[in-house]
């Protein structure tokens, strides 16, 4: 078998270096080229690192899991984190200043824009979710990670993706699909790593030695199997020529946006809502010590919002071509999700029934806990926004990228900071974390940074639609257009700030558990965090 | 080829009806009191391992 496994993959390897190169030579446009070269040296380099890795990975009593392919998604995530939230700083600061744009094509607004969303939600939460995937299913499941070169092919080959996403967008290779820019070829490679993802994960579910399926595992497979349908079905497109990056998309007009919402809104729904709710299931019980307050109310949890999340995408369609019908069935599927959105909340956060007192003591805890709050409240707000007389004043504004932050920062960062914080002394066999004191300095610096960005952009979206709607009492429009971007400029000052505390926070992060994984532990600290007297029962 | 009305008309009916019956399996599954020993130990899982 292990002989097999090895000729195949390397026969994938050589076709691979083949395919690279035939594409480099015959490439029509300079993106393509690169992309051929970048996919020639990623298979040479999977060679190299086949026959450099022959003798490893292998179970032993001591570790029974494959864990240096989490510890390698570990290191991806925090280095694509900051590298994500970096460029979104430095977008929100050309927004406050248009000269940053630097008159470049390749720093112009537009194409760092998709390179700040793929990096925090591709790049970050991607590697996040492999890493906690893998993690989670092995020790729930209670059985090694299926495959030798496998799980190695969905990590790298998921790198290789996030690098041909990002040079595409900076050298102005586009589909224009939002948080789907990708050209077809690049698709087509996502396709082929989330297959094997897909696989990797199923068998390893199969072999279990526990009679349940953990829940965690539920939210995950539904997160890969529902991620690869929309993925398919939105970039479904026919490429100009074989050798060059242009493509047009299959669909057209009303339906085009449709197929666009319907996968981008699921992308939030199923990468960043069911796959981080797998990643809560785990890690939070984990961290309190207590079993998850009612499995019952996880299953309803489940599976409702599974079955209302796909067909909420048209309330990102309201008062445009698309049926009036439709929009409405949108909104009201939007609405319904309220009931995953509160049974989440309440199982998160009453977990903690009889451990409350970690909240206090424990920053780790608190990250979790205040990821699962921030899940509650903008899961409460989505639906509320959804609500097409409230959409009529949101819509278009920067109301909605505010929601987006309190979703992507509140919720899908700091579950992941938390899952990190608990990883990393796990991986790497340490007794503790480096420092607790600086988790407690990375959450406070942190949460002030995500206030600062939501409560700008309320008072800024709000007062822009406000602005847009307001007619002179001879019916003309009260005010232009730049006279609306004036007036927020002050707010994208405050939310550049509030970003710049959010990297702050997450270069702290990055140090503390360089220095946890190296094994150092900061001296002047007590064994256990400071705990208040207890009280007497 | 069913046409667009009733594609729409079989959702707003048959499709209604065929989600609260999934919902309601769902909650039979979820509350059958034969489930509630494999639920509860299931809910420990993540405290088990090492």
């Amino acid at each position: 078998m292990p002989a097999i496994s090895n000729a195949l993959w390397s026969l994938f390897m050589v076709g691979g270096t083949a395919l690279g190169a035939t594409l480099a030579i015959n490439a029509a446009d300079p993106g393509y080229l690169v992309h051929g070269v970048l996919l020639g040296a990623f298979c040479v380099l999977g060679l190299v690192f086949m026959y450099a890795r022959r003798g490893a990975d292998v179970a032993t009593d001591a570790s029974p899991y494959n864990d240096s392919v989490v510890r390698a998604a570990v290191i991806a995530c925090t280095f694509w984190g900051i590298t994500g939230f970096l460029v979104g700083l430095v977008i929100a600061l050309q927004l406050a200043f248009p000269a940053l744009n630097l008159d470049l094509p390749w720093t112009s607004f537009g194409r760092l824009r998709p390179l700040h969303t793929s990096a925090v939600i591709f790049a970050f939460g991607g590697n996040a979710l492999i890493a906690c995937s893998f993690f989670i299913v092995q020790r729930t499941c209670r059985v090694r990670l299926a495959g030798r070169w496998a799980p190695w092919f969905v990590f790298w080959g998921y790198q290789l993706f996030i690098v041909l996403a990002a040079t595409g967008y900076v050298l102005g290779v586009t589909q224009s699909k939002e948080y789907a820019e990708p050209e077809w070829y690049v698709d087509l490679w996502l396709t082929i790593v989330w297959v094997v993802y897909l696989l990797v994960f199923l068998v390893t579910v199969m072999r279990r030695r526990e009679p349940h399926i953990y829940v965690a595992n539920w939210f995950f497979l539904a997160f890969i199997i529902t991620v690869a349908m929309l993925h398919v079905v939105n970039n479904l497109a026919v490429p100009v020529s074989f050798f060059g990056a242009k493509s047009y998309v299959v669909f057209a007009g009303v339906q085009d946006a449709m197929i666009q919402w319907w996968y981008a809104h699921n992308a939030v729904g199923f990468f960043l809502t069911a796959g981080f709710l797998g990643i809560m299931y785990y890690f939070v019980p984990k961290r309190a010590e207590r079993p998850i307050y009612s499995y019952r109310l996880s299953v309803v949890h489940f599976w409702s919002l599974i079955f209302l999340y796909i067909w909420a995408g048209p309330h990102h369609l309201h008062y445009t071509a698309l049926p009036d019908w439709a929009q409405t069935l949108g909104m009201t599927f939007s609405i319904m999700l309220w009931m995953p959105s509160w049974g989440g909340m309440i199982n998160g956060l009453m977990t903690l029934s009889g451990a409350w007192d970690k909240l206090r003591t424990d920053p780790v805890m608190r990250m979790l806990v205040v990821s699962v709050a921030f899940y509650g409240m903008s899961t409460f707000e989505g639906p509320v926004m959804s609500i097409k007389a409230v959409n009529a004043l949101s819509h278009y504004t920067d109301w909605t990228i505010g929601h987006v932050h309190s979703g992507a920062l509140g919720w899908v960062a700091f579950v992941s900071f938390g899952a990190l914080y608990m990883l990393v002394p796990s991986l790497w066999k340490r007794e503790r974390l480096y420092s607790l004191r600086m988790v407690e300095w990375h959450f406070w610096i942190a949460t002030i940074g995500i206030l600062l960005y939501i409560t700008a952009m309320w008072v800024s979206g709000i007062m822009q639609g406000l602005m847009w709607r307001a007619y002179d009492n001879l019916g003309f429009l009260e005010y232009s257009f730049v006279e609306t971007v004036e007036a927020m400029h002050p707010y994208y000052m405050i939310r550049a700030l509030g970003g710049a505390l959010f990297l702050t926070g997450a270069l702290i992060m990055v140090y503390n558990l360089w220095r946890t994984a190296r094994g150092d532990v900061r001296i002047a600290e007590p064994e256990v965090p400071p705990n208040i007297a207890p009280v007497m029962a | 080829m069913m046409s667009y009305e009733e594609i729409r008309s079989a959702a707003g009916s048959y499709g209604l009806i065929y989600f609260i019956l999934m919902f309601i399996g769902v909650l039979i599954y979820a509350l059958w009191p034969g489930n509630r020993k494999k639920f509860d130990d299931a809910a420990r899982i993540p405290l088990e391992e090492d």
